[in-house]
């Protein structure tokens, strides 16, 4: 039998003793740089794209991707604690109703509205979620999805809170500028944030959890605490992202509480690669822009959303950071077999 | 007299809107979001079997129920499949094919008056001084013998029984020589089939509107939630409670209070018993 | 040993449906006694630790930890008590390095007390119970991930995390299965060790052999109920006991 040639790719891990998990030792600038480089791009990225765009219809797009990148971000951090959430959309519609209502009632300046509602929206989101972390599986997601839906059916029919017109004239803010960039640094202080806490010490027992929640509690961790904290910091970022979309559109109506603000996250988290947070800012900045460029379809945009979660589910369900990550970190060769 | 009847024909049709849902569930663990969309889809296949294509009424009917059952049945094998295990993935991928069909749907236009499904029986009895028409009195007759078979099917047959198995031991059953991924794309096809046949007998009594879509699955899980998902005798009670309380609230205070009831229900059954009325405390439970 | 009575066991009862698994069981544990826990496959060991532990609720029964009743209460509270348990089954995080592991309990409220809160000091007590208990702490194996360690290790790992907790009673489900010889008589004497300066163990394990060098008691379980109490020579020597292992197949 005549052995044809054949050649295979061997991937090749950089020999770079920096990429252990606890041990560093960096040898030389270019170590640094290697290892610098994919933390700092997204930093500068984030800081300069509003300037090129300026408050042209993209700059928009911007404060709209960084609004989605948040709510993805506080998706994955439930994710990362076990809790699969299908109502970003509670989170996201608690911020915006709080600070919406405390605008519009009392008066109250952003300046106020805006902790009040990242606080206030993140308090009752962990008050109506925390009953249903004692259970396993799927009911934690039914929840969630179903809060958000009931909500904007109850703030209809009982037109409380402005009901169907919703609450008008919010203060705005003073310019376009002020608001992308609360917006760009809210991302990355949360981005780097999350990615900190979650290699804490806080933060291995928060995916302890996730991974198996007897040994955790074996060690003496009361388990449903840590599950109402990691509710709370990540509906706080939900409430916040809300809150400044309210003050942005200088409006507040049922439609915060709407299937968008859930699944348009969700299929950025995915597809940028849950896990990571920063996969989960990637898809939102792919996404958002992706269906402004749609606008033509309309409705159709919605189906387009689930047909790219089952399509990245599929096919891709590492995501597009881990994918990156991972090329970033091996070099590949031919070699004979 | 009014409450009682109205309370029953509505909480008949809550548990027709949770049972295909719970079924799923029961079985396989699988939360098939996508019920609602099944529903609303059967619906509409329905009418266009009917008015376009013109197919009787029953064939139609027949036709959108074996038609979308073998869509739940694909919608396992060529997607759940590949994602099984990861209960992230699951959840996500029901839910965005709930979305994608809705929305198309949508899209397409199939809302409105214009898209209205004949009652299988036509006319009305007066009961003391109700006047209840045939549909809806049809409509509790398909929703108790379905919970019947229901019941039967899973604790008598064969199939349901290890579908029973499944649900509650999958290694253990599979070393039994059960095909666990066989029996859980059919729990989600008769979960799917059994939507459709709950929106034949519920859709005629209004038109067809896409938002419905979204609407059962609400129902769906607020029942599914209160009873326990599990458990049939959690969800024939819960819809009853459900069903009387918003017919009650509907009475005594104004329809739009209905919401209120689904939403607080499900407010103090979290708060009281998350697990449901009936639902099994699935804890920590640890079998040697 | 004391005359300390630090485990309290009355009547203690877990039915599954049918099945009985844990049938009116009763004991004391003294502190500082190093109870054996033994009895044929399915005679309801693993039970009786998950009851005692929390992990399951019993049917009827109460148990008290030092004059505190701990029946039906959480896991964690337990553990927080000061009872640590091992899994029969491996259960580590197998995507964390070995040490990390030790990180959850060394974060429950029970150790925190004594300190080690500042950044990187959990790990550095981390490595000092590995290095303790044989992952030398100059070699890699303490900084590997915890998936790619031999079954051995893992075990051990799975010890080191129960002690982690500086627990006052510690329960180890089968530690020994699935070791290899040399691996058993490297552990003995570690827990020999504990138990010599002062901890009160319950041991659940088939390789009797290992067990009846370091127990001063044991407890024989079959079909979920008690049939033998006392020093082991003694415990065996009995009619039951002969009888519950002569039908299946005595391990180790």
């Amino acid at each position: 039998m005549e052995e044809a040639v054949r050649y295979r790719r061997e991937r090749i891990d950089r020999g770079i003793k920096a990429r252990s998990d606890t041990i560093y030792t960096l040898a030389s600038s270019r170590d640094m740089l290697y290892l610098l480089f994919p933390r700092v791009l997204p930093i500068v990225a984030l800081f300069c794209l509003p300037l090129l765009m300026g408050g042209s219809y993209w700059g928009k797009v911007i404060f709209y991707s960084c609004i989605f990148a948040l709510l993805a971000l506080s998706w994955d951090f439930m994710a990362s604690v076990g809790l699969v959430s299908l109502g970003q959309a509670l989170f996201f519609g608690a911020g915006s109703y709080v600070a919406g209502g405390f605008n519009h009632y009392l008066k109250w300046p952003m300046l106020l509205t805006i902790p009040a509602a990242t606080l206030g929206g993140a308090l009752i989101c962990t008050i109506l979620l925390v009953p249903v972390v004692r259970l396993r599986g799927v009911y934690f997601s039914m929840v969630t999805l179903i809060l958000p839906l009931l909500f904007a059916h109850l703030i209809e029919t009982l037109e409380i809170l402005g009901g169907t017109h919703g609450l008008l004239s919010l203060t705005p803010f003073p310019n376009h500028w002020l608001a992308v960039y609360i917006a760009v640094i809210a991302v990355v202080i949360v981005l780097f944030g999350f990615r900190r806490l979650i290699n804490e010490d806080f933060g291995l027992v928060l995916r302890g959890i996730k991974d198996d929640d007897r040994v955790v509690m074996a060690g003496g961790i009361n388990i449903y605490w840590y599950k109402a904290q990691a509710i709370f910091i990540s509906a706080a970022v939900g409430s916040f992202a809300g809150a400044l979309m309210t003050h942005y559109y200088q409006f507040v109506g049922r439609s915060a509480f709407a299937l968008d603000y859930t699944i348009l996250p969700l299929a950025g988290a995915v597809v940028g690669g849950p896990g990571s947070f920063a996969g989960a800012t990637l898809g939102s900045f792919i996404l958002v822009p992706l269906s402004e460029a749609l606008r033509a379809l309309g409705g159709l945009r919605m189906a387009l959303y689930g047909i790219i979660l089952i399509a990245a589910l599929a096919v891709l369900p590492e995501g597009i950071f881990h994918y990156i990550e991972r090329k970033y970190h091996q070099f590949e060769r031919v070699v004979k077999i | 007299m009014e409450i009682l009847i109205y309370g029953i024909t509505n909480s008949v049709t809550l548990a027709l809107m949770a049972i295909g849902f719970s079924l799923t569930f029961g079985i396989s663990g699988l939360a098939n979001f996508a019920h609602g969309a099944f529903y609303l889809l059967g619906g509409i296949l329905t009418w266009i079997f009917l008015n376009q294509l013109g197919v009787p009424y029953l064939f139609s009917a027949l036709i959108s129920i074996l038609l979308v059952g073998l869509l739940g049945f694909l919608l396992y094998w060529g997607l759940m499949l590949r994602l099984r295990g990861l209960a992230i993935n699951e959840v996500i991928a029901t839910l965005a094919a709930a979305i994608v069909i809705i929305e198309v749907l949508r899209w397409l236009g199939f809302s409105g008056f214009t898209y209205v499904l004949p009652e299988f029986i036509k006319g009305s009895v007066k009961i003391g001084n109700v006047w209840l028409d045939y549909q809806r009195i049809f409509l509790v007759g398909i929703g108790v013998a379905l919970i019947i078979f229901f019941y039967l099917f899973t604790h008598r047959t064969k199939v349901g029984l290890s579908f029973r198995a499944i649900a509650q031991n999958e290694r253990t059953a599979i070393s039994l020589g059960i095909d666990s991924d066989w029996t859980a794309a059919l729990s989600l096809a008769f979960g799917s089939a059994l939507a459709v046949v709950a929106g034949l007998a519920i859709l005629p009594l209004g038109s067809i509107d896409t938002e419905v879509g979204y609407d059962i699955l609400i129902y769906a899980l607020a029942v599914g939630i209160v009873g326990g998902l599990e458990s049939i005798p959690g969800i024939v009670l819960a819809s009853f409670i459900l069903g009387f309380c918003q017919i009650a609230v509907a009475t005594f205070f104004r329809a739009q209070w209905q919401t209120v009831v689904t939403l607080g229900a499900i407010v103090i059954i979290l708060a009281v018993k998350p697990s449901g009325i009936f639902g099994k405390y699935k804890e920590l439970e640890e079998r040697v | 040993m004391s005359d300390e009575i630090i485990l309290k066991i009355e009547n203690l009862t877990k039915r599954f449906g049918g099945v009985t698994a844990v049938d009116q069981i009763s004991f004391d544990l003294r502190q500082g006694e190093f109870l054996g826990l033994i009895g044929p496959n399915g005679s309801g060991k693993t039970t009786l630790i998950n009851l005692i532990t929390g992990f399951v609720k019993p049917t009827a029964g109460k148990i008290t930890y030092r004059d505190q009743e701990i029946t039906g209460k959480a896991p964690y509270t337990i553990a927080c008590l000061g009872i640590s348990r091992s899994f029969q089954m491996v259960r580590t995080f197998h995507k964390l390095p070995a040490f990390k592991n030790l990180i959850v309990p060394l974060y429950s409220p029970r150790v925190k007390k004594f300190g080690g809160g500042k950044y990187g000091e959990r790990d550095d007590i981390a490595i000092d119970l590995l290095d303790d208990l044989g992952f030398e702490r100059d070699s890699f194996v303490p900084y590997k991930v915890a998936g790619s360690l031999p079954h051995g290790y893992l075990k051990r790992l799975d010890l080191a995390r129960c002690i982690a907790l500086r627990p006052d009673l510690l329960i180890l489900d089968e530690l020994f299965s699935g070791m290899a010889m040399s691996e058993v008589a490297a552990t003995l004497p570690m827990i020999e060790k504990f138990n010599r300066e002062g901890l009160t163990i319950i041991m659940a394990e088939h390789r009797l052999k290992e067990l009846f060098r370091v127990a001063s008691r044991v407890i024989v379980l079959n079909f979920g109920q008690k049939i033998a109490d006392g020093p082991p020579k003694e415990a065996m020597g009995k009619e039951e006991v002969q009888k519950a292992y002569l039908g299946t197949e005595v391990e180790g």
